[in-house]
């Protein structure tokens, strides 16, 4: 962070957010003491705090150390919680978010990778890929850092073989290439002793690429969205003088005095009077994603903490039913007809869980479906089109699958719509029908229920 | 976006989803850099006003230009300003350290203002570089009916989506200045030409980069009379800003035990 001389114009350096991830044990804490220590990022003292620390419990300087603050934590000698290190480089500095390697510490992780924009994903070179290192893996995809840098680690104790390194990167590379993770570098590292950390190792002759912190150096920093539609989340509306001020974050693009928003989802739309500043002459005219503003409209709308305001030729989609991939965190187990609250934004919504499609096993990748076919879960997906005025799902007798999931739709005048399409976004495919026929009424009892017999005959 | 401004929007969305979710709240003001800052910052989120109580929870032992500095700021500015004495020192707990048990008196007056008071959420200007168990904190992070901070149970905090519901005997800290450095909260200082204690600037050799209570507290060598000098300063050292602070280094553990108590 030093520019040299007390007058210098101070420019802002390059920030970068990275976390490192990997199996307990794989060397994660004792890598980042060590890039600590490389880049002479560690505070004064601190080196010779850790020797007094590590003389007085009897242990060989632990690099790790440096990291673990809680006095819990030196004695499990195990990573409770996330934290942030600085280090520079040349280049930029950077800030790491450490993050643990057990199990159990899952959500912390989460909260220490969901901020980075490069993650580096420590490998043990004895051991190769293991449960948490894919676990990891997956949830940097998940999470959507897509810049990874892999250091497999502790190579002197593979005795430097290039033989075991290629084995173990080809492992990773493989399951990164599985979840859509492409790796940019695989480095040999030893942590402890800082091969190919800082300087190229002298036991490496066989590797020809460059070392962990060039690695680090080349990838790019996140960059905010201004080029992206206008999304402005209203977090609060003010009146603590004559002015009514609504107050939020430019999550994207450019919001400008003069403008026309619209706000959803009340679907009100105002002009913008003027973007209000505080000890700021004259006030901005424009105001950019990532910063925090507060605006005053032309019109009195009656505005409330939750709208997002955006352009009429950009608007956000309205929905009550989507699709996503999550990864639960609760303590009791989400199960279908679960109703949850959702946070979007500034916005909070009750969602219901309609159907579980399937769990994502993180070892393997696959898919598992649960054990049942809801059919009332297809006829409400199907329901769900706003082309559809009725619909019923069956089980129809099938020589080669036993049984079929099949349905019968009653459309709007004139309106086509591919059913199947529909459904298999919205549904694993186990559960889609095989068959959909439009007619004019779905053959009902009086009572209301579908008249089965009826209805296969349809279906011949 | 300059990284002081990336800071400053964060801090501001911050202060307002603390506000738009917390109630009562209130913000320490202890006078020191980071402190006005803060205050700075809460008028920038707010149109210029500072809608909620700040707190000074005064040991009776801060240097006297802090005092003079508190209450002509806090009319210049417009604060509404609540000093809260502490407790005398017999009160409190007799197996710390001497300085650590300066500090405790501080605890244990913020612990009683917000049992009186009642408030729900304190906002206070912990930095995550200052001390290592600070860096392990949330934004907001709950504390227990006696204070207490349970670093092994915390909160998910990610995509800007804090815990802001929590139990009736439970109260939240709030910190907006998580993510600042040292030098970040210089350079807004000088940025922004913010007020700041003059005992921050060196006179005779000697200035203060730290500000607790004064017996406490010792002062750095030091010839920087200017911001631009503190700044400089600052880059080519490595030594911590708390090092003048006895309390930090009486027992390794001494800080741990003192946050977990409830200390900022």
């Amino acid at each position: 962070m030093s520019l040299g001389h007390a007058n210098a114009p101070w420019i802002a350096r390059e920030l970068a957010k990275l976390v490192v991830v990997g199996h307990v044990d794989h060397g994660k804490s004792t890598l980042i003491g060590r890039l600590l220590y490389d880049t002479e990022s560690l505070p004064e003292g601190k080196f010779e705090e850790l020797k007094a620390t590590s003389e007085r419990r009897g242990m060989p300087l632990e690099w790790s150390f440096v990291l673990d603050a809680f006095q819990a934590e030196r004695d499990q000698a195990v990573t409770i919680d996330t934290t942030q290190i600085w280090f520079k480089t040349a280049k930029r500095d950077y800030v790491i978010i450490d993050a643990p390697g057990h199990k159990e510490f899952l959500k912390n992780m989460v909260t220490g990778a969901a901020n980075a924009d490069t993650a580096l994903l420590t490998v043990d070179a004895r051991e190769g890929v293991r449960e948490q290192t894919r676990r990891h893996g997956y949830l940097l995809h998940i999470i959507g850092v897509k810049q990874v840098a892999v250091a497999v680690n502790k190579i002197d104790l593979v005795d430097y073989a290039e033989d075991r390194f290629n084995d173990v990167a080809r492992e990773v590379t493989q399951y990164l290439h599985d979840i859509g993770v492409e790796p940019s570098f695989i480095v040999p590292v030893s942590a402890r002793d800082g091969d190919n950390i800082a300087r190229r190792s002298a036991y490496t002759p066989w590797y020809e690429g460059t070392t962990l912190l060039e690695a680090l150096d080349s990838f790019r920093v996140t960059t905010l969205p201004v080029d992206q539609p206008l999304r402005f989340p209203v977090q609060d509306v003010y009146k603590f003088d004559e002015r009514r001020l609504i107050a939020g974050r430019v999550e994207s693009g450019i919001l400008r005095a003069g403008d026309t928003l619209l706000f959803s989802p009340s679907n009100k739309t105002a002009i913008v009077r003027s973007i209000e500043a505080w000890n700021q002459s004259p006030q901005p005219v424009e105001a950019r994603a990532g910063e925090s503003v507060a605006i005053t409209l032309e019109e009195q709308l009656f505005l409330e903490r939750g709208e997002i305001a955006s352009h009429a030729e950009n608007p956000p989609r309205l929905t009550t039913v989507f699709k996503g991939r999550v990864f639960w965190f609760g303590n009791e187990p989400l199960t279908a007809g679960k109703t949850l609250e959702m946070k979007l934004t500034t916005n909070r919504a009750r969602v219901t869980v309609q159907a579980i499609e399937s769990v994502i096993d993180t070892d393997n990748l696959s898919h598992r479906p649960s054990d049942e076919v809801h059919r009332n879960e297809v006829a409400e997906v199907i329901l769900g089109h706003p082309s559809v005025e009725d619909a019923a799902v069956l089980g129809v007798e099938d020589p080669e699958w036993g049984e079929r999931v099949c349905a019968l739709v009653v459309l709007c005048d004139g309106d086509e719509v591919d059913i199947e399409g529909y459904c298999s976004e919205r549904l694993a495919g186990y559960k889609r029908p095989r068959t959909v026929v439009s007619v004019d009424e779905i053959p009902r009892t009086p009572s209301g229920t579908v008249e089965k017999d009826a209805a296969r005959d349809i279906f011949g | 976006m300059q990284r002081l401004d990336e800071l400053e929007a964060q801090s501001i969305y911050i202060f307002r989803e603390a506000y738009a979710n917390i109630d009562p709240m209130g913000m320490l003001w202890s006078l020191g850099k980071d402190s006005n800052v803060m205050v700075w910052l809460a008028k920038k989120a707010f149109g210029g006003h500072v809608p909620f109580p700040v707190i000074h929870v005064d040991t009776g032992k801060k240097f006297r230009e802090m005092y003079e500095f508190r209450d002509t700021y806090a009319q210049y500015w417009n604060l509404n300003l609540l000093v809260w004495d502490c407790p005398p020192i017999e009160e409190v707990d007799p197996t710390l350290p001497h300085a650590a048990r300066s500090a405790a008196r501080k605890t244990e007056g913020l612990k009683r203002c917000i049992q009186q008071k009642g408030f729900r959420g304190i906002v206070a200007g912990i930095r995550r570089d200052e001390q290592a168990t600070r860096a392990k904190e949330r934004v907001f992070s709950p504390r227990d009916e006696s204070g207490q901070w349970d670093f092994r149970d915390q909160p998910l905090e990610f995509w800007d989506q804090f815990k802001t519901e929590f139990p009736p005997d439970v109260h939240v800290r709030i910190h907006p200045l998580l993510h600042w450095t040292e030098v970040d909260i210089w350079r807004y200082v000088q940025r922004e030409k913010i007020p700041i204690v003059p005992l921050y600037f060196a006179k005779n050799g000697k200035r203060y980069r730290s500000l607790g209570d004064q017996d406490i507290t010792n002062p750095i060598d030091s010839n920087a009379t200017t911001l631009e000098e503190i700044i400089a300063e600052l880059e080519a050292t490595k030594a911590p800003e708390r090092a003048g602070r006895a309390m930090d280094h009486e027992a390794e553990d001494a800080f741990e035990r003192l946050r977990s108590a409830g200390y900022m």
